[in-house]
This record gives structure tokens, sequence and C-alpha cells, in this order.
């Protein structure tokens, strides 16, 4: 695959759709990221992303350090968990959780000695094997920090017979309010390069990108200067939603189409988020695990609105506590941004491996718009990065005609939530689609 | 933290300014200037046929609404809109119980025993438009003159452009400057006269992106091919294209009722087809029907087919990664 210069120089774009929401990240955007000192309590669910839930390497009353293993599984697609404070296990059992509802979890109340277990020697990964690498970031339980949580060992072992050229770090950050990525691009643009390189070595990649939207020059100059002398480009993306997800980065970067149904490296691509490449530094070069992670704890509803490095496990009504408490009513607490974001029940659940943001939206600023019925304005269609007709199949879905909507290309939806939030009559689109893809999914 | 129960809902939690209501209030302020020009030109009985069509639109409405038990809404603005459609598609000279009976049959037939906004397969202004001209079609096709204010049918009359053309011939047909349709001083309904007024409306609906290039143009095209090539094959029977692009009801047709987004597709290239299906059986009516104008006809006729353009694979958008990249 040839990248025309062009590209390299002007500003890119996915072509078909998009939207302009109100950025807002005005809110964050210069908070440089704060250590949040470790919580009296994490509760760590053992499932943390796509794939096999771990089981409990612990019994209840075990006494842990950071970083130790605490659930682990067999099966490949899965990544394991470590204590993120030191203490004793005082539960195994279900707990709330952001995504699943509830969901097994290992509780630990912290001995306020924030001991580190120890850790593998500092090493070069330059002359580590691919093979040791890939161990590596696989037993330091990293996943796709992006808010996808796909095991990142598993993407970066695609089979033999699709090889990949080219590996692209998303730091787009498309998502409105979420700032996390941009404090990591400007305060440790250097981890994220190298972080790319190692990528790029276990895959035998020859290209590296890092797509970064034009609304953060500052971003894009910096990490520029870090990878000048590497065989890395930095390209500058429109500010466009739903510019950071996967197959529109690949669409803008490359000019090439992921095939629907298909997968990235079936055109030879890999895309991680510059979140995950840090991780991978800090994994391989340090030998820490994923313990902690940064967290945009942002909206209108947050006291001090801020960038947070926090514990995995840290409660959601601690990190806010940290940040000044919520101002006024809550209406919606979401966990990540506020077009992909999930609306909690709760803040007794934990920060995962996926929580990119924590978005606080009074109650005031909620909309009580009603749905109405469609009425046809083909605003979804025109928005929708994925070419399909989300007004038809959200139509189709109410009248549960799911096979007439998988015909209508239901499954090609990424459910970015462009047509939710274009259309006038409030019609719960996303919603709609997940329902007919859940439904398809049980017959 | 109070203790109050936090909102849950499906992803995303932001949403476009833009709702139904909204952009049915647009469409009012769209066609502000047609009616300004209107009532200006046709005076006061224009301004008793506009008030009478909104007024009963929209107790019409909310009276279904209260009988059938449904959420009344007739502040979204939708029966407002039917109303002064039907009203800018009235002669000046009809009686108000005429126009009264116009918006209680679109509101009724052509909307609410479909479902409501959204539901109706037809174009509710043009379906009583229709009825009102195939019932009662003396008063449907006197045309006051502008300027006047006079009213009924001892009213100096003046026929439409485009039924100078249809009755007189081509000869008296291009004794009308076309600067007067440009502006607005010729026979005509209440809102389709000024090309003008109704150019300014469309493009503040363009501006707001309440509606797309397409189903107008195409329309446009459509017209003027079909009229054009007969005007070229013998203009000494056949008006050329801009007369019959600038004259009747094409410009109000075309910017505000084929556009109507519940009764056209909703796809790109079905609008095209749509708006070429308008312009072919305009043409067709007003060169060869009994009909000096076909507009509303076109229109309704392209509503019936819109199901099905949006059914048909054809017009459906590509979609990403349908085309296999060659690697």
């Amino acid at each position: 695959m040839e990248i025309s210069d062009s590209r390299k120089t002007m500003i890119t774009t996915f072509k078909k759709g998009g939207i302009h929401p109100p950025k807002e990240k005005h809110l964050s955007r210069e908070k440089a990221v704060q250590t949040l000192p470790p919580p009296p309590e994490v509760v760590i669910p053992l499932s943390q992303h796509i794939g096999a839930p771990c089981e409990p390497k612990i019994a209840k009353g075990d006494v842990v350090k950071i970083g130790q293993v605490i659930g682990e599984s067999s099966a490949f697609v899965s990544a394991p968990v470590h204590a993120s404070i030191s203490g004793k296990v005082t539960n195994i059992g279900p707990m709330p959780h952001p995504v699943l509802g509830q969901a097994p979890a290992v509780t630990i109340e912290s001995d306020e000695t924030d001991t580190w277990a120890e850790l593998k020697a500092e090493q070069d990964w330059k002359k580590l094997s691919s093979e040791e690498i890939l161990a590596s970031i696989r037993s330091s339980g990293i996943v796709g920090l992006g808010g996808a949580t796909f095991p990142t060992h598993v993407k970066l072992s695609p089979p033999k017979e699709k090889p990949i050229k080219t590996c692209i770090l998303n730091g787009a950050e498309c998502e409105p309010y979420l700032t996390a990525d941009y404090r990591l691009m400007v305060e440790e643009p250097g981890k994220i390069a190298t972080g790319l390189a190692i990528i790029m070595k276990i895959l035998g990649a020859q290209e590296g990108y890092i797509g970064v939207e034009d609304d953060k020059p500052e971003a894009i100059t910096l990490l520029k200067k870090e990878v000048a002398k590497m065989n890395i480009e930095v390209v500058t993306l429109e500010a466009k939603y739903p510019q950071g997800a996967e197959k529109q980065l690949i669409a803008a970067i490359t000019g090439q189409e992921v095939p629907s149904g298909g997968l990235p490296m079936d055109i030879g691509c890999v895309v991680q988020n510059v979140g995950t490449a840090a991780a991978i530094t800090q994994a391989v070069t340090a030998g820490s695990p994923l313990i902690d992670r940064i967290v945009s704890v942002t909206g209108a509803g947050v006291a001090s609105p801020q960038n947070v490095r926090v514990r995995l496990g840290s409660s959601f009504s601690y990190v806010l506590d940290q940040c000044g408490g919520i101002k006024g009513e809550a209406g919606k607490v979401i966990m990540g941004g506020p077009m992909m974001g999930m609306a909690q029940t709760s803040l007794d659940v934990p920060v995962i491996k996926g929580t990119s943001g924590i978005l606080v939206i009074p109650r005031a600023d909620v909309p009580a718009d009603q749905p109405v019925s469609c009425i046809s304005c083909g605003r979804c269609l025109r928005t929708c990065p994925m070419g399909i007709m989300p007004s038809i199949i959200g139509i189709l879905a109410e009248n549960e005609r799911f096979e007439e909507a998988k015909r209508y290309h239901l499954l090609d939806c990424v459910e970015c939530g462009c047509c939710t939030y274009i259309c006038p009559a409030r019609r719960p689109l996303v919603h709609l689609i997940k329902y007919a893809k859940a439904a398809l999914r049980k017959k | 933290m109070k203790d109050s129960k936090l909102i849950v809902s499906a992803s995303p939690h932001l949403w476009a300014p833009d709702t139904v209501s909204l952009i049915m209030w647009d469409v009012v302020i769209a066609l502000l200037p047609a009616t300004i020009v209107g009532l200006a030109l046709f005076g006061l009985p224009a301004v008793f046929i506009t008030l009478t069509c909104i007024f009963v639109a929209v107790v019409t409405e909310w009276l279904c609404q209260r009988v059938m038990g449904r959420k009344v809404t007739v502040t979204d603005g939708a029966a407002v809109v039917t109303g002064l459609l039907l009203a800018l598609n009235l002669p000046s000279g009809v009686p108000l119980w005429m126009a009264a009976v116009g918006s209680v049959i679109a509101i009724i037939f052509g909307k609410q025993v479909y479902g409501g906004l959204g539901n109706n397969p037809f174009n509710p202004a043009l379906v009583a438009r229709v009825f009102l001209l195939i019932s009662w079609p003396l008063q449907m096709t006197t045309w006051p003159e502008p300027g006047l204010g006079e009213t009924g049918l001892d009213a100096i009359t003046k026929a439409t452009p485009l039924g100078v053309l249809k009755e007189q011939g081509i000869e008296a047909a291009s004794q009308i400057p076309l600067i007067h349709s440009f502006l607005g001083n010729v026979g005509g309904c209440i809102g389709e006269v000024s090309v003008l007024a109704l150019l300014m409306g469309a493009i503040y609906l363009f501006w707001k992106g309440h509606i797309t290039w397409q189903t107008p143009l195409s329309f446009m095209a459509g017209l003027a091919v079909f009229t054009g090539v007969f005007w070229l094959m013998d203009n000494t029977q056949y008006a050329n294209p801009i007369y019959h692009i600038l004259n009747g009801g094409f410009f109000l047709g075309a910017f505000f009722m084929a556009t109507d987004m519940v009764t056209s597709p909703i796809t790109t290239r079905g609008m095209i087809i749509f708006g070429l299906g308008c312009g072919l059986i305009t043409g067709i009516i007003r060169l060869f029907g009994g009909y000096p104008e076909g507009v509303s006809f076109s229109i309704l006729l392209m509503n019936a087919l819109t199901p099905l353009l949006d059914r048909w694979k054809f017009t459906h958008p590509v979609k990403f990664g349908e085309v296999k990249s060659g690697g």
C-alpha cells in the first residue's frame, strides 16, 4: 500500500458521513494529569476486557501487593488483572460493573503501605524477540485502552496469512469532552512513539502512523518532534466525529476501506490507541503491569474537571470526590464520552481498563424530548459513516423484523451514534440497532 | 452527592439542536416572504383565506388527536405548515368555507388517518388542493388580478400564465414579461406567483439544512428537459423551458412540497429520481393534459412511488467497505 505524500502533509479525513458535535474539551484540556492517591479500597472486576473472564488466583483473606496477578485465564483471548493497591482481599464475588451491570470482582482493602510486588527488571526492548515482547504485553494485562478493551496481545498476533504493513495509533480522541489521550500526547509523547515502534517490531510492519485531530496542534508538534528520526509519520486529521473509529481512521490515513464484515488486518492494518501504546512501553521496558490509567473527569456536573491518573478499581465516587465532587444535581454519569459512553446507574462502579472518562451531565442539561415518528428527513443516512440506513433499520427493529434489518446492513453498524445525534425526531436509533443485534445473536 | 436517581439511557448522550418542531417552524419562516408578497398582492381576501386555513388546520388536528386519544402535538408547527401551504395553493377568490373544507381534508384525510406526522404517504396540503380542484373546479381556477384586492367571481380576473398558454396559445403567452412572473405580478395562487419571494425562503431552508438540492434541482431538470425537447422541435407551439419554470406552481411545489421530508424519498438517488419524475409528469400534464398546471398532480403521483423508491436497492447509499479494495 502506497500512501501518497499529500496525506502526510495535508489534513485528511474519512469520506462518508460524520458529524461536528460541540467539543466541550475546554473544561479539562489544559489540566495536567494529576496522580490520585491510592484509594482505601479497590474493586477489581475479573472481566475488564473482551474475551474469557479471569479466574481468581487469590483467596479471601490473602495479602496482596501492587502488580500481583489476582486473576487470569488460560484462554488466549483474555487478559490478566493485577492488584492495584497493596492490602488484604476482603471479598471475591459479584460487584457493580460499569459495563456488565454486575460481575465477579476482587475487593482489596488498602494496608496504606502501597508496596509493590517484585517486578521484572527493566529491559531494552530492542534486544527482545517478538514472542518475548508479546508475552510481556499479555502478562501485563494490556487491553485496548480507548474503550474497546480487546486484549492487545491478541490484536498483535494476526495469523500468518495476514501480514501487517501498516500500524496506526489512534490519537484522534474524537469523543467530545475527553482529554485523557490529549494530555498523554503532550505529557508523554516519547512513550507513545516507543510504543508504536515496539508494535511495529512485533508485527514486522514497515509503516507507522499516529493520527491526531487538527484541534490538537500542540500534540501534533510534540509527537512530530518525537518521531523525527523514526519510520513514523504524524498525520493531521480533520476534527470530525467519529474520526477515531477504527475503520474511519484507517480510511482517513490510508485511503482504504476495511471490507464489510472484515477486520483491519484484511488490508494489512492494525490500529491501537495512543494510551495502549504508552502502556505497552511501560510494560515492555519497565516490566510494570497495567494498574492505573488516565481518566478525564469532566462535564458541567463536576466541580473541578481534570485529568487524573487513577488506580484501577477505584470507585467512581472516590474519583469524583477527589475532583471536588458533583456540582448540583447529577442527571447522567457516563463512563467514556457522550457519544458512545455508558450511562451508569450508580457511583459504586469501579474504574476499569476501558474507563477513558467519567462524565457528569447535570440533570438540567439532560433534554426531556420524547421520540416521535420518523419524518424520513434522511439526515441519519447522510451522517452515517458506514453508509447504511439507520432510520429504516430502526423501524424494522421496532417491528421485530430483524432478518430484514440484517439485509439493510444492520451488522455493519459501529454504533458511533451519529444517526441518533442528528435525528430531529429524537429516535433512539443506536438503541434499536443494539436491540436488533442482540436479538439476532440470541437466535 | 444527593441521593437522587441517575438517568440511564443508551448512547449517545448528545443531540443536535434541530427537532422536528424546530424544522416545522423554520418552514413557516421560509414561507413568510411568499406569504407576505401574496397577501400584499391579493389583499384582504387572501389574509382571511390564510388565517382560516391555518386556524382550521390546527383545530382539526387538535380535535383528531383528542378524539383518537393521541398525544396533542399542535404546537409542533406541522399543522400550521399544512394550513399555510394549503392557503398559498389557493386562488384568492375562493370562499372561506372552501378553504376551511380544504384544511379539514388535509389534516384528516391527508395526515391523521395514517397515524399523524411521519406516517402520511401524500403531502397533506396537496391532497386537499387536488380535492378542492376536482370538487369545485370553477372557483379553484378563477384568478383575481393581483394588486386589486377585489374578490369573488365578480372581481376582475386574470388568467394565469399557464392558463394563457393553454387557452390562448404561445402568441398570447409570449406577451407576458418574464420579470412579472419572477416578481409576482401575474395571476395565480396566493403563494405561487412570486418566484423571488419563494427563492428567498428556499435559500433559508438550504442554509438551515432542511432541504437538499437533489429534489428541487432534478425537478427543474426534468421539467426543463421535457419542455425543452418540445420547444426545440416546434417553438411556435410550445413555450420555452424558462417560461415553464418561472410560471405556475413550480417554485412553490419544487422547493416547499416536493421536498416534504415525510412524503419524498430518503436517499440521494431516490430524491433525484423523484424530482425527475415530478418534472416529467408536470411537463406531460402541462403540454398534453386537460389542466394547464400539473405540479400538484405530479408530486402526489411521485409521493405514491416514494415507498418503492426507498426500498429499491439501486437508490441505497453505498456502504462503507462495500467495494473490495484492490489490496
